[in-house]
């Protein structure tokens, strides 16, 4: 089948590419747009680690076409510092040591930010079932929580 | 290890600036902005993209394999099979804690005469596009004559068994046998005198326990690229725990001098012992090598679980005697470990720890390393010890009722202690199980009640730890700054952990420390990044690599004043005269020194190369409470707390980290995860949905005790703390479950059916 064109856009910067139809949004981000930010950890919607937000919604980009960029606004991990400031969540990450390997932070920090936009003062129930679609398996997931409910204390506090 | 190296523990005679603070890790900011570079985030110009077929079935021979119609499809490059990988001879080498063997290797990586088990890779395509190499694997056309299989690690001890090599013969067991058999080893620990232990025994209990092999579970995908050249030499770039090791088993494989092949580690998204050895890469440097352009090969998580090495899983008998009063007299256990396809399971290791945390006269262990069709087993976290201790932990724990002693009491009368005689060879040095306890015992969770159907466990462990092979540079830069280069990949901080020891030894802020991580081309050779070694194997390199720095810095600086070396000391991060006798001069900072080494003899550095000796034990226990559903069996983890001896906490942040993610660990080994079979002998479970690892959603907050017994021969105290976390869990889990319900399971893992099946069983 014939490459598509899709128009795009990714952390506000327009995109244009011939994406094969059988190829997924993680693909296209990662070996299209060079964004390899978001990771596959096993291209079933089963990890989180590709984690992005696609006209505000969270989603796993591995379970996203690639033609279904089209027209849309995509955030991923690699817009989420603002110049050299780190968003609040990406600071308070590296305060509380919440990542050891570090290859499901991108993914993690993509869906606290799209719970903290919903949500701005959720509960650690309420974060931890947020979280439950992002796997991690270095941290027990401890320092995560208390790192997404004080960034959101310090997003509220500002 | 550098005998002149003073390893006195020095953490008391001064304040610490930088040791046991929580200071930036240096590559923080590149892991929470997504521009570190991990294993499949490489690429090359003219690069292909190498896929591998795998076999579908447990067991049987290869007729024949035809490529010609794959070799024939538009794109592809090269295709690989048995024929492009020369034979090698049987010879053991170390990987991790545990011995390899090239021949079996080789047939590991690409299957030979027969496919050993599901996900056994039988070729291998390169192509100008991952849908091209997918393609190209349907043309492969490969003639199998299915044989019976073995799963189970009992029923492939039996006469009769599937045979899975017909020329395995049991070592360790007199006569030698005539006959093969999936058995390859036979092991066995003594001390003491079994017998009359158990004769002065007034409570003896006995049970068996059984483990299924579970996977590491690592979220990043083993990948890796190689580039062969046309003159003989190769890059490798992968996802690793050893760079070396890489290096050393690819060189062989493909048969290339070790000097010839640069291997890169990339990050590394979690490998907890699953990527101590080599799959994809030897595969991807033969595809290479036809085409001479690069070659990507990276893993589904598919064929991560069915094809890369999970952790054994075990059957295993303990008998313990103990007396009223609650001393243990006598341990006897038998360990049957799965291997996988090829020789060598963790049940050595497994055997060393299964009594090591108790003060015993009469042990006896003996293990066996058995095969099956299943992925070759490769290290998890303490590879065998949390199968061996769980068991011994669980029929502690119920001793203990038995007599009606508190559990911690129950361990602290028979914990070991520095000089207590180990029935695998060391008698302890300085040891902190009785401060461990001793802590646990102190805990608030302790005294907190509990509620209908809740219980509460407590487990201990034990890992060795290691030290090894480590080679550290430190270059003083021009403008003063250092750059720190080792060869232990990072799995989990320890570059932060390395700078803190590094601007302590200097007197420097560890800010002006920049730490790489070396290809193999850089440094001599290093270990792996596994069995607890980093932070006290790289971290004595480092310290000696910084106190060699000072002394190159004192030298120069001796040499400018003309007065001898004794006669300059260095001091907050500056060469200062020793006293008022050697001269009246103004000290030297670190970046003074730096900006004018040209006048004084060009480049200065510091250097360690070293086998370092001598790692600390490390002891834990984890307490955790638990409530049961009796109508789902679904069990809620409601309150966790690991304590664990660290010796010292170079990074206390990152020592929590390695407590609290290996409890979560346990928690899945002793809740969900097993790898399930069919009757086909096909793995039914995986992918993250039906291997089910923890979530956020099903834990509580994990709380941690980090207790410090400095091990003497570390200038800081330190031991490994990365590998004890994973072991107590599991039998405290056990035990709690245990509590909760008034029965006891002997089973893992204790999934709502198998808890259900309990419950309906026991009548409660």
């Amino acid at each position: 089948m014939a490459k598509q064109h899709v128009t795009t856009t990714v952390n506000n910067d327009e995109f244009e590419f011939l994406c094969e139809p059988k190829a997924s949004m993680l693909d296209v981000l990662r070996d299209e747009l060079n964004l390899t930010g978001s990771k596959e950890g096993c291209a079933t919607g089963d990890c989180g680690a590709c984690s992005v937000v696609m006209d505000g919604r969270l989603v796993c980009s591995c379970l996203i076409l690639g033609v279904e960029m089209e027209g849309k606004s995509i955030e991923t991990i690699e817009g989420m510092a603002d110049g050299e400031k780190l968003h609040p969540l990406q600071q308070q990450f590296l305060d509380h040591a919440a990542l050891q390997c570090g290859i499901c932070t991108p993914g993690v920090l993509v869906a606290a930010k799209a719970l903290l936009e919903k949500n701005p003062d959720p509960t650690e129930i309420e974060v931890r079932y947020w979280l439950a679609g992002n796997l991690c398996r270095c941290t027990g997931y401890d320092k995560i929580i208390r790192a997404v409910m004080d960034a959101a204390k310090e997003m509220r506090a500002s | 290890m550098d005998n002149s190296m003073d390893v006195g523990y020095s953490a008391d005679d001064k304040e610490l600036k930088f040791v046991g603070k929580r200071t930036n890790r240096p590559d923080g900011v590149d892991k929470v902005t997504g521009r570190a570079r991990f294993g499949a985030d490489a690429r090359l110009p003219g690069m292909l993209y190498g896929k591998i077929l795998r076999s579908p079935h447990a067991h049987a021979r290869i007729i024949s394999i035809d490529t010609s119609k794959a070799q024939m499809l538009s794109g592809v490059k090269a295709v690989v099979t048995r024929d492009d990988f020369e034979d090698r001879d049987s010879e053991f080498v170390p990987a991790g804690e545990m011995m390899v063997n090239y021949r079996d290797m080789v047939r590991n990586i690409m299957a030979r005469e027969k496919v050993l088990y599901d996900g056994h890779a039988v070729a291998a395509v390169a192509a100008t596009s991952i849908t091209i190499a997918k393609q190209a694997l349907k043309l492969i056309d490969v003639t199998y004559e299915v044989l019976p299989h073995v799963i189970d690690v009992v029923e492939a001890m039996a006469p009769g068994a599937p045979l899975l090599h017909d020329d395995l013969f049991t070592d360790g067991v007199e006569p030698k046998p005539t006959k093969p058999s999936n058995v390859a080893k036979r092991l066995e620990f003594n001390m003491g005198d079994i017998a009359s232990g158990f004769a002065g025994a007034d409570e003896i209990l006995e049970k068996t326990f059984d483990t299924k092999p579970v996977h590491q579970g690592y979220i990043e995908p083993h990948s890796c690229l190689a580039s062969f050249s046309e003159n003989g030499s190769a890059e490798l770039w992968c996802s690793t725990q050893g760079q070396y090791l890489v290096r050393a088993h690819c060189s062989k494989l493909v048969g290339m001098e070790i000097s010839k092949l640069r291997v890169t580690p990339s990050e590394i998204g979690g490998g907890f012992g699953g990527k101590t050895v080599v799959f994809i890469e030897p595969v991807a440097l033969a595809l290479s090598k036809k085409t001479y352009r690069p070659v990507k090969i990276t893993m589904t998580r598919d064929e991560v679980f069915r094809s890369s090495g999970p952790t054994s899983g075990g059957n295993v008998r303990v008998k313990i005697g103990i007396t009223k009063d609650g001393k243990i007299m006598a341990c006897e256990a038998e360990l049957k470990y799965q291997a996988g396809a090829f020789q060598g399971s963790s049940v050595q290791p497994g055997c060393m720890c299964a009594f090591a945390p108790y003060d015993v006269a009469n042990v006896n262990v003996i293990g066996w390393d058995v095969l099956s069709n299943r992925p070759k087993v490769a290290a998890y976290r303490a590879p065998g010890a949390p199968v061996s201790e769980y068991a011994v932990e669980c029929v502690i724990d119920e001793l203990a009722e038995r007599i009606g002693m508190d559990p911690v009491d129950f361990r602290l009368k028979n914990a070991a202690k520095e000089g207590t005689q180990t029935a695998y060879g060391p008698k302890f040095g300085p040891i902190g199980f009785v401060e461990v306890l001793e802590a646990t015992k102190a805990l608030d969770h302790y005294k907190i009640p509990l509620g209908p159907n809740q219980g509460r466990g407590i487990g201990s462990g034990f890992w060795f730890n290691i030290g090894g092979e480590t080679c550290v540079n430190l270059n003083v830069n021009e403008d003063g700054t250092l750059t720190l280069i080792t060869g232990s990949p990072d799995i989990g901080g320890s570059r932060a952990s390395m700078c803190n020891m590094a601007a302590e030894e200097l007197g420097i802020d560890v800010g002006l420390i920049n730490p790489i991580i070396a290809d193999t081309s850089v440094l001599g050779f290093n270990f792996l990044s596994a069995g607890s070694r980093t932070t006290f194997a790289c971290g004595l390199a480092t310290i000696e690599a910084a106190r060699n720095a000072i002394e190159n810095m004192r030298k120069r600086v001796a040499q400018l004043w003309d007065i001898p070396l004794d006669a300059v000391v260095w001091e907050d991060g500056a060469a200062r005269p020793a006293s008022s006798n050697a001269g009246v001069f103004e000290p030297m900072t670190l970046p003074e020194i730096a900006k004018i080494a040209p006048k004084t003899g060009g480049p200065i550095a510091g250097h360690a190369e070293i086998n370092a000796q001598g790692a600390g034990p490390g002891f834990g226990t984890h307490m955790v409470d638990v409530e049961v559903d009796k109508e789902t069996g679904h069990v809620k983890v409601l309150r966790y707390t690991v304590i664990q001896d660290a010796g010292k906490a170079i990074h206390p942040s990152f020592v929590e980290g390695q407590y609290q993610g290996g409890a979560v660990q346990c928690i899945g080994w002793a809740l969900n995860e097993e790898y399930v079979y069919g009757e086909d002998g096909r793995l039914q479970n995986s992918g993250f949905l039906d291997y089910r690892i923890p979530l956020a959603s099903d834990l509580p907050m994990i709380d941690t005790k980090i207790v410090e017994v400095p091990n003497p021969n570390h200038p800081y105290g330190v031991r490994g703390v990365g590998e004890t976390p994973i072991i107590p869990g599991l039998a405290a889990m056990s035990n709690a479950i245990s509590n909760a319900l008034g029965l006891r399971m002997t089973e893992l893992p204790m999934s709502p059916p198998k808890v259900l099946k309990a419950i309906k069983e026991a009548g409660v």
